[in-house]
């Protein structure tokens, strides 16, 4: 048996009285591409926002790659190789699109003193996400697909384990989508994908596995056909998305 | 980016420092006096530059760290009998050290509570300066003498009090910290302090320790500020406790919001500005601070990005 990449056990977080995320126990196996999904409000967010440690669990513990990381701060766990895309794109607006990801290369450089590495790297990344072209175009000013994509770019130069993506096809069209998948597909050739998504074809296509979030808990995981035929996941959320 | 670029943005600040030294030759003896003063709080204005320009961090207390280096030199010539390069590394010393503890500190906070927490330590360094005037001079002050700012290595000796020798040592330190800035905002260090300044919780979460990086920004940027109270101290004999006060704290961001922030000319181009607009009109009229304050809201409506911000965004976009 291989040993999971990540692990959650007893995972809490309150706001003031409201429980969040309420004991959620979650593992995910090297190499997956899995979907969380769940109505608004269920806590999603804030789950993968406990992993990255963006914010600080009320109990509970996580692992990543056998090691407790729990308290550790969360440019540490990027270190460690868990990135995060932000749900609200927040790329760098005032900064070159290659800029914007030359951040990200520069610091997964170790031995990297010499001068053509940042550019090799910055320029692999965009390329592939398809804006190499725009390289020198202030993030700020290019398309929202495009920030989209720039704000996956700068995940992927982190060359993370676990790449995880808040909810990357909202506001997207349904051609730009299409690109999507296919990219995501690829990025999970060589790292494992956490992903938030409320699209549900994107959902089913992509996802080998699905975690279903209702009130703060995990309410059902299993793999699409399963999730699909589930009572309760229908009643929680498929019910009310599916009439 | 490119060599080209590359090229081009260092034959600029070259060419920015031969005019400068060409200047020293040209300026009548007034306006050569007010140069070479001009340039070492230029370089107190390339100091702030580096921390509120590039990483974002308004600090109301950089005078402490220009004193720090004022007094640093200067008690240790006056007391400790130093020699002019032993004093000036004093002044580094005492800024550098500085900045480190009022840094860790500070940095707990951010926005108003950071520039009220060094407001605060600035106002204690000009106390304590006051509270112990009995070393200090108090708002007296300390005049060195003559012969303590004389650098003698070997046989040759330098003094620092005559002008032309003043003029271009205040330049040398000038373009040292002007291609250092020029350095460090092309470098990668420099990239994540702009991308602090644009969005630190991103920052963080590319895997970066901000609070690090900040605090490197504030080491750095109060041992230039110190590097120019020491030298000014050094080129022209005088120490006293109104640099410390909060009008010091104020000019600096002053002269680079004028000259334009987070570029690598713009605290030259706005200190010389606000240094002339002062010295011009209150030539004319005792109501100078009104001219001052006039010119000042123009410039706030012309040029909010400063004189040279605008210069970038309207015609030269590759200006560092």
């Amino acid at each position: 048996m291989t040993q999971p990449l990540l692990t959650t056990s007893g995972l809490s977080r309150d706001f003031g009285g409201l429980r969040a995320v309420d004991n959620a126990d979650f593992s995910l196996m090297p190499g997956e591409i899995r979907a969380i999904i769940g109505p608004n409000g269920a806590g999603k967010t804030t789950f993968v926002g406990l992993v990255c440690g963006r914010i600080l669990p009320s109990s509970g513990t996580i692992n990543f790659v056998g090691a407790d990381i729990t308290t550790l701060p969360a440019y540490r766990r990027v270190r460690l190789g868990i990135a995060y895309t932000f749900q609200v794109t927040s790329v760098f607006a005032n900064l070159s699109a290659y800029d914007n990801v030359a951040l990200s290369v520069q610091r997964t450089l170790t031995d990297g003193r010499s001068r053509g590495a940042v550019r090799t790297g910055a320029m692999k990344a965009l390329e592939q996400v398809g804006l190499a072209d725009r390289a020198g175009t202030p993030a700020g000013q290019l398309a929202y697909g495009h920030q989209r994509l720039l704000e996956v770019a700068m995940g992927l130069a982190l060359q993370p384990r676990l790449l995880i993506l808040d909810e990357p096809t909202q506001g997207l069209s349904d051609g730009e989508i299409e690109g999507f998948v296919a990219l995501i597909r690829e990025i999970a050739r060589d790292a494992t994908v956490l992903i938030i998504e409320h699209n549900m074809p994107v959902v089913m296509q992509l996802a080998h596995r699905i975690t279903v979030f209702d009130v703060g808990r995990i309410i059902a995981e299993g793999d699409p056909a399963e999730i699909r035929a589930n009572a309760q996941v229908q009643e929680a959320y498929l019910g009310a998305a599916h009439g | 980016m490119t060599e080209a670029s590359t090229a081009r943005v260092y034959g600029l600040h070259a060419a920015v420092v031969a005019v400068l030294f060409a200047l020293n030759f040209l300026l009548p003896d007034y306006h050569h006096g007010l140069f070479a003063r001009i340039l070492v709080l230029a370089t107190f204005a390339m100091g702030y530059n580096l921390l509120f320009g590039y990483a974002g961090l308004l600090s109301l207390g950089h005078a402490m760290f220009f004193a720090a280096g004022l007094y640093g030199s200067g008690l240790a010539i006056t007391y400790l009998g130093f020699g002019v390069p032993a004093a000036f590394i004093a002044g580094l010393v005492c800024g550098a050290l500085l900045a480190l503890v009022v840094g860790l500190l500070a940095l707990r906070t951010s926005g108003v509570a950071f520039m009220i927490v060094t407001m605060m330590f600035a106002q204690a360094l000009l106390l304590t300066i006051v509270y112990f005037n009995q070393w200090t001079g108090g708002d007296q002050g300390l005049v060195l003498q003559q012969a303590s700012r004389i650098v003698t290595i070997g046989n040759a000796s330098v003094d620092l009090t005559v002008p032309t020798v003043r003029y271009v040592a205040a330049l040398v330190l000038f373009a040292v910290v002007l291609f250092a800035t020029l350095a460090i905002v092309r470098s990668r260090f420099g990239r994540v302090l702009v991308a602090i300044r644009e969005n630190e919780e991103r920052t963080r979460m590319l895997g970066y320790d901000t609070f690090a990086n900040k605090l490197a920004a504030i080491v750095l940027s109060g041992v230039f500020c110190a590097a120019a109270g020491a030298a000014y101290a050094l080129l022209f004999g005088y120490v006293g406790s109104n640099f410390a006060s909060v009008q010091y704290s104020i000019l600096p961001l002053l002269w680079v919001l004028a000259g334009g922030a987070a570029t690598t000319l713009g605290p030259l181009i706005g200190t010389l500005f606000i240094y002339y607009v002062t010295d011009i009109a209150s030539s004319y009229t005792s109501a100078w601070l009104l001219i001052v304050g006039v010119a000042l809201i123009l410039l706030v409506l012309f040029a909010p990005k400063g004189i040279l911000g605008a210069v970038r965004k309207r015609w030269i976009r590759w200006l560092p």
